[in-house]
């Protein structure tokens, strides 16, 4: 399970690039994109969990980063809660909220897990907007401060911001690495791979897609949290269905059930979406045909062509 | 005397007005091969169905060991230690086949998700047992050789070879085979019986579903025959053979291969 040495040194120099960019890159817009790419992706890693490993579309995904998004709002912005506090419990507030949902949702599959997802989605938004007491209505909720500094370290600067992100980031691909090279990804994949096999063979099959949901939730949650703090804002457009398209774009085009697709997927096309910015209004239109290419020419996504060609040059 | 491993009693699975398995008495002894024949639509599967817990019966109950399991759920039988193929040879797609095996072993292992993010040593140890057995299953069943090839392509035989040893990876006390020699020529279908004995040799009981008449008589200490759901004779090969309404009801006279 040792990474092989050309892969090591790979990762290494990515880490890298990634740690020197914003001390190389002398322009705060553009390390603020790529933080928003790094929050989404997290989320975007936890659709796949669900997605690419155990094979079912979780719709729901953009309502639980709207629920990590506003646990840790409202406890920092209206309790004063420290971070460090706050993003805990906003992930493990929206874990328990996947659990309970999974109970209900994960009666189904396939077409009808996704669309009971959707639903769960649509109702996410409804009831953010309609809470105002608490959300902020269709305000959203202002004021959310950064971070607490611990010790000498401080968490006012972008730069700062940035590498927090990014730590979270890569304890995310971290922990997907793990869970896909371990008995525990095993189990994810023999369910998606025939769930009537997995049954016969000993595995509970519903506590294995129950598991992976949860971890899929969590992981939206916390990039929900990242992203409010990061922000210093929340509103109901952060939890809603487009948010939950946009992330399946995102997975899509960079690859399911690749390690690199999520981060690829959502830092290209977030990039491609700010170069299209003058064209406002045919983002979205420019981004259908992209997908639609994609899918049919590279159904694993960029991840799964880049895979492809080392193998060619070998042989 | 003590309970034999798999006690079936009264047994119905009706689907709707289909009585698909129907009144059907049945005991498993251990360290024997018992098939059940019967011609199509019998209600072969449909039994194997109800004894691996993928179809609660309508009536009766299913017994292990003396230990009533009817209506238990499929993986909750498999780990009291039945194992099963299906009709159609089932493999996991998309994997190789050793990944394959790897994964029947895991109701054996506890490792969870903090094992898997801690990287614990529980986590390794169990790894590379489930490996270290997966293979051993894999040489059993005299395909390792085929270990690191997608299951997708390798030959027909293997594949049922490779689902066998997905079963037996786990150490069933039970192992029920629906259909293992279907579609497969005469030499396979004799390659294949031998390691049917050799599973049983090495102390499972088997159950077994077949129509190659060839291979049943070979390999059965008990046949048991069914029709349209019901068990209409039970008995050695050599009683089966010669029974009149089990020539009647199913070989017709005619489909003796
Ligand atoms: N889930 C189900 N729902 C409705 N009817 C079913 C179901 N499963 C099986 N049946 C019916 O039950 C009867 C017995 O089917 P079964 O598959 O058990 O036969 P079999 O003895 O295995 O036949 P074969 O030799 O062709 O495999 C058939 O008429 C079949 O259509
Ligand atoms: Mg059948």
């Amino acid at each position: 399970m040792r990474l092989p040495p050309a892969r090591g040194v790979a990762l290494s120099l990515l880490l890298l690039t990634a740690i020197l960019f914003p001390l190389l890159v002398d322009n705060p817009y553009l390390v603020s994109v790529v933080i928003t790419a790094y929050v989404t992706a997290i989320a975007v890693y936890g659709l796949d969990v669900m997605l690419g490993y155990t094979g079912e579309l979780s719709l729901a995904q953009g309502g639980f980063f709207g629920i990590g998004g506003y646990s840790a709002g409202i406890l920092m912005a209206t309790y004063e809660v420290s971070f460090w506090i706050a993003l805990p419990a906003a992930v493990v507030m929206t874990a328990a909220l996947g659990y309970v949902i999974g109970l209900a949702a994960l009666r189904t599959r396939g077409d009808y897990f996704a669309i009971f997802t959707l639903a769960v989605g649509v109702m996410i938004v409804i009831i953010i907007e309609r809470w105002e007491g608490v959300t902020g209505g269709t305000d959203g909720l202002i004021g959310i401060p950064p971070p607490s500094s611990i010790g000498p370290l401080r968490f006012d600067s972008l730069t700062a911001q940035y590498y927090l992100v990014l730590f979270f980031l890569v304890l995310t691909i971290y922990v997907v690495w793990s869970l896909v090279n371990s008995l525990v990804g095993r189990t994810f994949v023999a369910v998606r791979n025939s769930e009537e096999l997995a049954r016969a063979v000993g595995i509970d099959a519903g506590k294995t897609h129950q598991l992976s949901f949860v971890i899929s939730a969590a992981l939206a949650g916390l990039g929900g949290a990242l992203y409010a703090v990061f922000l210093g804002y929340i509103g109901p457009a952060m939890g809603g269905v487009q948010m939950t398209f946009m992330m399946l774009v995102y997975l899509m085009i960079g690859g399911v059930a690749s390690l690199a697709g999520p981060l690829v997927g959502t830092l290209l096309v977030t990039g491609l979406m700010q170069f299209l910015q003058a064209f406002a209004e045919y983002q979205m239109m420019a981004l259908g045909p992209i997908l639609v290419v994609v899918i049919i020419f590279f159904p694993k996504g960029l991840a799964g062509l880049a895979k492809l060609l080392p193998e060619r040059w070998r042989r | 005397m003590s309970a034999p491993l798999l006690r079936v009693e009264h047994l119905g699975m009706h689907f709707g007005g289909l009585k698909a398995v129907d009144d059907v008495d049945l005991d498993v002894p251990e360290g024997e091969i018992t098939a059940v024949i019967g011609p199509n639509g019998a209600g072969k599967s449909t039994f194997f169905n109800v004894v691996s817990g993928f179809c609660t019966p309508t009536t009766g109950r299913v017994a292990l060991n003396g230990v009533d399991v009817t209506g238990l759920a499929p993986h909750r039988i498999a780990r009291l230690g039945v194992a099963r193929t299906f009709q159609t040879t089932k493999l996991f797609p998309e994997a190789e086949v050793l990944d394959n095996v790897i994964i029947g072993r895991r109701q054996h292992t506890k490792s969870n998700v903090l094992d898997a993010i801690l990287r614990t040593k529980r986590l390794r140890t169990e790894a590379a047992e489930c490996r270290e057995r997966a293979r051993q299953a894999l040489e059993f069943a005299g395909v390792l050789h085929l270990e690191a090839l997608p299951v997708g392509s390798i030959p027909q035989e293997a594949r049922k070879r490779v689902a066998i040893a997905l079963a037996l990876v786990a150490e069933p006390q039970l192992l029920l085979l629906d259909e293992p020699a279907a579609g497969i020529n005469e030499e396979e279908t004799s390659g294949l019986t031998a390691l049917i004995r050799k599973v049983v040799e090495s102390g499972i009981a088997v159950c077994l579903v077949e129509h190659k008449m060839r291979m049943v008589m070979d390999l059965s200490d008990r046949i048991v025959v069914l029709n349209q759901g019901k068990k209409i004779a039970e008995g050695t090969p050599e009683e089966i053979r010669g029974d009149p309404t089990v020539i009647d009801a199913y070989l017709g006279g005619s489909s003796h291969a």
